[in-house]
């Protein structure tokens, strides 16, 4: 009996698991030198070569503080609605390890440079959500600090790489406000799409530019937070839901048996698809925080800009239009569906090929935002091609969206006309469209000979339709569009036909 | 040619201007006196090569009338601890025995471009955590006062700047730079008998000094006389974009009259009384008081002033010390530079023994309890409430500094101690009444000046410390010149 009853509580609080979510983002800063040194921060470079001596921590160094690692940092705050600190401080963090040659890394703990931030983003996963929803995280802090290097573990001996070691990182700390893997997923996404926007960081997370570590914990329903785990360095989008999700499953999964959730660092195998825990991090470390001594404390000024400082109001009018206000304005001004807007927003290119062509030509801006989304994506996909390198052809792109618009060519035409774009032809639609006879037919009176002359060829198929098997009409119009390379206006041809055929 | 040795710079410069001998005639005079006086043990690195070339350069620059300074082939001295390219660079540690700088000082590199000649590295306590220049790996530096080659015992120097300050006492060389975190400059002057310059933080780049406390090191100066502590600063200081606690400002060059045109009149000068500690030596005590009456009757008006926080000033900087050092030193574990222990069980174990046979007791001791202090739990119980305390004391000086331009107190509390008395003391012991006078100045930030005032009955130097506003530097290297002018010190090198 007891047996029963605990099977039946637990099924019946199975269903009652909440999971909380938070995420610390560490972001590299795009600058051309590094936050303390004036070392190159390529990606690139080969190995040991990016590395000055005060990044290698050669004795009597001293670090001389980047002004646009910190303008960066100012600019994503202001993006991300932060409250920019006029004062803030650097501190050391100790810790011994290879790649950290100072023993320390130099952050920004006691007085970050931003707080109080928030985010709001589209959460919409195709398969997964029936429509999309908005979502609101809360920003707890954005910090400057130094990256470490890297190390590499050989069998006999270990190698570090030190060109990483003190490139600027933005270490972004989210509340946790998010349910699910789906949830941090679309805000790393959003969170992308924002700093690259405002051009702070390239957020190629295969380079390790940007970096994501998740905090997770389950809780019942009005019960106080669960214990949480940390899932380190997950390095794709992609991963993030995986790996959220996992690990809310595997918590899940550890109560109902009875078990606790302890308190410890994962690591996301991305081919088993499983966290699993890293043994290093076992000891709660006390890392003796410190003022960095080396540095005055970062001052900022608002408006009345005294000399040498980072104007804060300078750089809040200088910030570009930012992805959520693009959204908004494509539905508002330009009557996109808000699908339409998301679609543009999430492909930067594909919205630069809207915003471009919209300006050039009477185009409406719904058929054209629709055109891009389908014809020419298609053609891109077809081609496997980047097509920002057709950025120099926004002409070609808006003449075709034109002729199509004036009906003069139909949808596939457009197709066929971009994917001669992406082949490399350098004519313009109209060329092409006269010299190879493309235009589309919409003269009624060349339709109605043209579906007459496909009945008489076709008796089979008039009689089985006008027996009652009308889904013929398809098969019909197919022949009709194959027998005028694909010319046809379709839309009036249907009306022709049906016409002719229920006569 | 041995007693040029005894002149200033200025005499010096002028001299081979006119051609009255070469640079190199110089250089080889003092490379004489340094193998005279070698059993004082006041170099680590004597840099011969380096030196010649550079004076064979200057010489060059001499005949064709076009000196780069009045620093142009005078040669000069450094203390190990400030990197300089190519030359090895201790800090006085098996940590460092082996390590050759990639690069200069910014104040190495500003007298090479001044056209000075790097004669050598001087000898300090291990990573200048010391007042008496015992605790190097190269053995201890003893002072040219009181030294007999018979005897077993001797005199210490002072430091941890002592062989600097040998350095020069010796007539070595014109001048050197030591560094002063807790009055690492002014302590071996004192003892030796120079002038010691301890500038006002932010005035001279740190950079390639290697730290010790880097809120209160400064590089400091140590010469015979005040004109050439002058030159040595004209040369040195100003801004460094290397150095984010350098100030911008532009420095203009200090210009001090002859001592004759000097007065002191109605310059207003405290003797703050709690540096009358009770280790005051009467010695001191009574140089002091003559001094004050000396100053008074050259019509200066002395009064007595209050500074109450000072006695915790030696507390409080061996919190703020211990911390610094525990995070500077955390750089020092094998896998670059300097020494790595034979360890390959893990990388953990190679870190632990290279930093338990690397650094001396004092060094492991100061990183131990400066690790305690930083933890969570007594951040706020130490490090937080030094820095209140560090507050007070500076809040001190700016108040004092309403009433008087100028304080006057002893730079040491004693004379030379005798090193078999010396080393019975424990390390924090000897520092706590070594620093007793001259580690306020650092905690506040401002510029202190040591200036030798006669000999005691014994025949050891007996100094005293001026003390100045920030960026003060020209009013207290003219008051110390005014003050050196009436009490003739009677230097070394000119009794030899």
């Amino acid at each position: 009996m007891i047996i029963s009853e605990n099977l039946w509580y637990t099924k019946t609080f199975f269903r009652k698991w909440q999971s909380v979510v938070g995420l610390e983002v560490h972001a590299q800063i795009m600058a051309d030198t590094k936050l303390f040194s004036a070392s190159s921060s390529s990606f690139l470079s080969s190995t040991n070569t990016n590395v000055s001596f005060h990044d290698a921590s050669i004795p009597g160094t001293l670090p001389v503080l980047n002004k646009r690692c910190v303008e960066a940092g100012v600019i994503t705050a202001l993006a991300l609605d932060c409250n920019v600190n006029m004062i803030s401080m650097f501190d050391r963090k100790h810790y011994f390890y290879g790649d950290m040659p100072a023993g320390y890394q130099i952050t920004q703990q006691r007085h970050p440079l931003a707080s109080d931030g928030s985010c709001k983003f589209i959460v919409f996963t195709p398969g997964i959500h029936k429509s999309p929803y908005m979502k609101e995280v809360k920003i707890k802090q954005i910090q400057l600090e130094q990256d470490s290097g890297k190390s590499l573990h050989c069998d006999d001996r270990s190698l570090v790489d030190l060109n990483r070691a003190g490139m600027g990182l933005m270490e972004l700390v989210f509340h946790p406000d998010l349910s699910d893997g789906e949830e941090a997923a679309a805000l790393v996404k959003e969170l992308c799409r924002i700093l690259k926007r405002v051009e702070t960081c390239s957020c190629k997370m295969e380079e390790g530019a940007l970096r994501v570590d998740v905090n997770v914990s389950i809780h019942r329903c009005n019960e106080p937070l669960g214990i949480r785990t940390e899932i380190k360095n997950i390095g794709s989008v992609r991963a993030v839901a995986a790996a959220v999700k996992y690990e809310i499953e595997r918590q899940i999964k550890l109560k109902n048996k009875g078990y606790d959730v302890i308190n410890e660092t994962r690591a996301w195998d991305a081919e088993k698809k499983i966290t699993v825990a890293m043994r290093d991090k076992e000891e709660k470390q006390d890392y003796r925080y410190m003022p960095e001594p080396n540095l005055s404390p970062l001052f900022l000024s608002t408006g009345d800009v005294h000399q040498g400082l980072i104007d804060i109001e300078q750089l809040k009018q200088s910030l570009p239009e930012l992805p959520a206000k693009t959204r908004e304005r494509l539905e508002k001004t330009l009557e996109l569906t808000a699908d339409q807007a998301m679609i543009l927003v999430n492909d930067d290119v594909l919205l630069t090929f809207f915003e471009d062509c919209v300006k050039k030509k009477e185009l409406i801006p719904k058929f054209l935002a629709k055109t891009l989304i389908y014809e020419f994506s298609n053609a891109v996909n077809k081609m496997n091609i980047d097509p920002a390198n057709f950025l120099h052809r926004i002409d070609f792109v808006a003449d075709t969206v034109y002729l199509m618009q004036t009906r003069q060519i139909n949808r596939d035409t457009a197709l066929n006309l971009f994917i001669e774009l992406l082949q490399g032809n350098t004519g313009d639609p109209l060329q092409i469209v006269t010299k190879k006879n493309l235009f589309q037919i919409t003269d009624e009176a060349e339709l109605e000979l043209l579906c007459k002359e496909l009945m008489n060829e076709n008796k089979k198929l008039v009689d089985l339709y006008r027996g009652g098997k009308t889904k013929v009409l398809k098969a019909m119009m197919g022949i009709l569009a194959a027998k005028t390379n694909q010319r046809a206006d379709m839309a009036k041809c249907d009306q022709i036909l049906k016409k002719l055929l229920n006569e | 040619m041995d007693n040029i040795l005894s002149n200033n710079i200025r005499n010096i410069s002028k001299l081979l201007l006119e051609g009255r001998f070469s640079t190199l005639d110089i250089l080889d005079a003092c490379m004489k006196r340094i193998e005279k006086t070698k059993p004082l043990n006041m170099f680590i690195t004597i840099s011969e090569k380096l030196a010649k070339e550079q004076s064979e350069k200057s010489s060059i620059r001499y005949k064709t009338q076009k000196p780069k300074s009045v620093m142009d082939g005078i040669p000069i001295a450094i203390k190990d601890n400030f990197c300089t390219k190519d030359v090895r660079t201790s800090c006085g540690s098996m940590m460092l025995q082996n390590f050759i700088p990639p690069y200069n000082a910014t104040v190495c590199q500003k007298l090479i471009d001044a056209g000075a000649v790097l004669i050598g590295k001087t000898n300090l306590d291990e990573f200048a955590m010391g007042s008496g220049t015992v605790d190097s790996i190269f053995g201890a530096t003893k002072n040219i006062w009181g030294y007999k080659d018979d005897l077993d015992d001797f005199h210490i120097p002072g430091g941890s700047s002592g062989g600097s300050a040998v350095a020069v006492a010796t007539g070595s060389c014109f001048g050197a730079f030591g560094s002063d975190t807790g009055g690492s400059t002014r302590n071996p002057a004192s003892y030796c008998g120079l002038v010691g310059l301890k500038p006002t933080y932010g005035l001279i780049s740190r950079l390639g000094l290697i730290p010790l406390v880097n809120s209160m090191d400064v590089p400091g100066i140590l010469t015979r006389t005040v004109d050439d502590c002058v030159y040595m600063l004209n040369a040195t200081a100003g801004p460094d974009p290397k150095d984010s606690t350098c100030v911008s400002m532009p420095y203009s060059p200090i210009r001090i009259p002859p001592a004759a045109n000097l007065s002191i009149k109605n310059v207003k000068i405290g003797i703050p009384k709690e540096y009358a500690s009770e280790y005051l030596e009467d010695e001191v005590l009574e140089t002091w008081n003559e001094v004050a009456a000396l100053l008074e009757n050259a019509g200066a008006i002395i009064k007595q002033v209050s500074m109450p926080h000072t006695e915790l000033s030696i507390v409080c900087y061996s919190i703020l010390n211990q911390c610094e050092v525990a995070s500077n030193m955390a750089r020092y574990d094998g896998v670059q530079y300097g020494f790595r222990a034979t360890e390959n069980s893990s990388t953990e174990q190679m870190y632990a023994k290279t930093r338990s046979l690397g650094f001396n007791s004092v060094v492991k001791h100061r990183i131990l309890t400066g690790n305690y202090f930083l933890l969570n739990r007594n951040y706020e119980k130490y490090f937080e409430k030094a820095l209140k305390v560090r507050r007070l004391i500076s809040n001190d000086f700016d108040n004092v500094f309403e009433e008087v331009q100028i304080l006057l107190t002893p730079t040491t509390l004693t004379t030379a101690p005798l090193f078999s008395d010396y080393i019975k003391k424990s390390n924090s012991e000897q520092c706590s009444q070594q620093d007793f006078c001259t580690q306020p100045a650092n905690m506040a930030g401002i510029p202190a000046l040591s200036i030798p005032i006669k000999l005691s009955r014994n025949g050891l130097p007996l100094s005293l410390q001026l003390m100045s506003k920030n960026f003060s530097e020209a009013t207290l290297l003219a008051f110390g010149k005014f003050l050196e002018d009436k009490v003739k010190f009677p230097h070394y090198v000119r009794e030899v």
